[in-house]
């Protein structure tokens, strides 16, 4: 049974709060006790998912909760919109979903969100500490503040996101909980050659292995024995969470929580344990491409989720100023763009034929052209999710294969350790 | 045959089968527009879920899903009933809650483990959770 405190009961009683509160603290009770929660736990912060245009409907709903006086009672982020607010807009929606999708943006201004409107908050100063109690959205975004952040989220869906942020709480179950933290399943990588874990590709391909083997369960890896980048673990768990409905995993000797294994398995035996071997990787990363044509690519997209300001100074680099002969999407968030302008590599990159996808990305929105083509990524999200979204069938590759294909206009694959 | 499932959502459903024989993601997978999957080597590529009691074994994938089974049933599109294999995360029902405060039609989702349902069987939900075969 939920047990709800003295000063909840009185939020949805009385006078005081508004119909807005009440409707937000409302739903996240009746998720609580869909989801066998006793209590609510108050929260230090909101990543909010649900911002992002899919249809009319959860316009109407924000909006009305807007209307009705709902607002963020914790620092509360947007994940990205429909449409880009710093350029000229990009999203090719007819005028009528443009215009449902800017309401739906500005109901969450309204409501006292920060505009931030990025799926990597953590990119952006969002980073909550080991332990604290957050309510986030976005399937990467929770598997980050979880596993790298050791920051304590469930997988907030639209809707219940804006909801906690708006009373303050959420259901106190799963991956609030000690207990449920722990991990259940065991991958270890030991035994894969050692020029495989240094690949550029390595983490989102593993990232894809984990999220098909640990499905929603909390999994440990063992094995990895070096400095992970922030964004090497950002592409494992957009790729875990893009293949399975992963939350939090415990990356032993890198990850916050993962001092060592009896502690990430609360002293217990693992329930599975598996060794993850080259055939294994060979085919999740044959797996991330969808089209055997080698030829002639579209374009290249990159920044699945956003990329940061390191990634965006090695697509420099690596380019050696040589032009693409197609577009290369960047998608990014209005913060890195900022501090890309003032180091002078905004303009270097546009210059070279980087297209910057500001406050959104290709995949969430209609911005690539015609109905479909070949897309290069190095994102193992965007190759999930690509072919069903926009019609573009993706090459996978590494970011130096990326920007080789770039710059001959057709896919230039080295594919070292994965053939 | 009856079983009986834990009631997520509360409400009555009468129909016919559809069991998701892949994990999918709703956001990305299910179309909003039309309630067809439309996820890439999906082995039920093309096919609609509306008015269907759809099994989903094995929720996976993006957050946004509950942003795509809102727009069904806003839309008049949705399954009949869903009956999930985990109720680990509120991503799906979420919707429904959404919809009963909108006034707009809500379903019946159930959670048990490993629904062995297969596409084609006749089946209907009680308010309490049991679900009947017909």
């Amino acid at each position: 049974m939920l047990e709800l405190t003295q000063e909840e009961k009185a939020i949805l009683n009385s006078e005081l709060a508004t119909t807005g509160d009440k409707t937000a603290l409302s739903i996240v009770v009746k998720a609580a006790e869909m989801l066998g929660a006793k209590r609510l736990v108050k929260i230090t912060s909101s990543h909010i998912d649900g911002c992002l245009y899919h249809g009319d409907s959860g316009v109407l709903f924000c909006e009305n909760l807007a209307k009705n006086g709902a607002k963020a009672k914790v620092p509360t982020t947007t994940n990205v919109g429909a449409l880009n607010f710093i350029k000229t807009n990009q999203a090719k929606l007819s005028s009528e979903k443009l215009q449902m999708a800017q309401r739906l943006m500005d109901a969450h201004i309204n409501m006292g969100c920060t505009p931030s409107w990025t799926c990597a908050p953590y990119q952006i100063g969002a980073r909550p500490k080991k332990g604290e109690q957050v309510a986030w959205g976005e399937s990467n975004a929770v598997a980050f503040a979880n596993t790298v952040l050791g920051a304590r989220t469930n997988r907030y869906g639209d809707f219940l996101d804006i909801a906690c942020a708006v009373s303050g709480r959420a259901p106190y179950y799963g991956l609030h909980c000690d207990k449920n933290r722990n991990a259940e399943i065991l991958l270890d990588v030991t035994d894969l050659p050692e020029n495989v874990k240094g690949e550029d590709t390595f983490f989102p391909v593993l990232g894809s292995v984990i999220g098909r083997l640990a499905g929603d369960r909390v999994c440990a890896v063992s094995g990895i024995n070096k400095i992970a980048s922030e964004d090497q673990l950002k592409a494992l768990c957009a790729a875990a969470a893009s293949t399975g409905a992963v939350g939090l995993v415990h990356i032993i000797g890198i990850t916050p929580e993962a001092t060592n294994l009896p502690h990430v398995f609360g002293n217990e035996r693992p329930k599975e344990s598996l060794s993850i071997d080259m055939d294994m990787m060979k085919g999740a990363f044959h797996k991330l491409s969808q089209t055997k044509q080698a030829g002639k690519i579209d374009c290249v997209a990159l920044g699945s989720p956003h990329f940061s300001i390191s990634e965006c100074k090695k697509l420099l680099e690596v380019s050696e100023e040589k032009d693409f002969k197609v577009p290369v999407y960047v998608c990014t968030n209005r913060h890195t763009a900022q501090e890309l302008k003032a180091q002078n590599i905004y303009s270097k990159l546009e210059r070279l034929g980087v297209v910057f996808i500001i406050d959104t990305c290709v995949v969430v929105t209609p911005i690539l052209p015609g109905s479909g083509g070949i897309m290069m990524t190095n994102s193992a999200k965007f190759a999930h999710y690509s072919a069903g979204n926009t019609g573009y069938r993706p090459i996978f590759g590494s970011l130096a294969d990326c920007i080789k294909s770039a710059q001959n206009g057709y896919a230039t694959l080295n594919y070292g350790p994965w053939k | 045959m009856s079983w009986c499932g834990q009631v997520l959502y509360s409400g009555t459903a009468k129909g016919t089968v559809l069991r998701l024989e892949a994990p999918i993601s709703f956001w990305g997978g299910i179309s909003p527009y039309n309630a067809e999957v439309v996820l890439e080597n999906h082995p039920q590529r093309g096919v609609k879920i509306t008015d269907k009691i759809l099994i989903v074994p094995d929720p996976i994938g993006s957050s946004s899903s509950a942003a795509i089974l809102l727009e069904l049933l806003y839309a008049k599109i949705a399954p009949k009933g869903l009956i999930l294999g985990t109720n680990k995360d509120a991503i799906l029902p979420i919707s429904v809650l959404v919809a009963e405060q909108m006034g707009w039609n809500t379903i019946p989702i159930i959670a048990m483990e490993n629904p062995t349902f297969k596409s084609g069987e006749e089946l209907e939900i009680k308010t309490d959770g049991t679900i009947h075969s017909i």
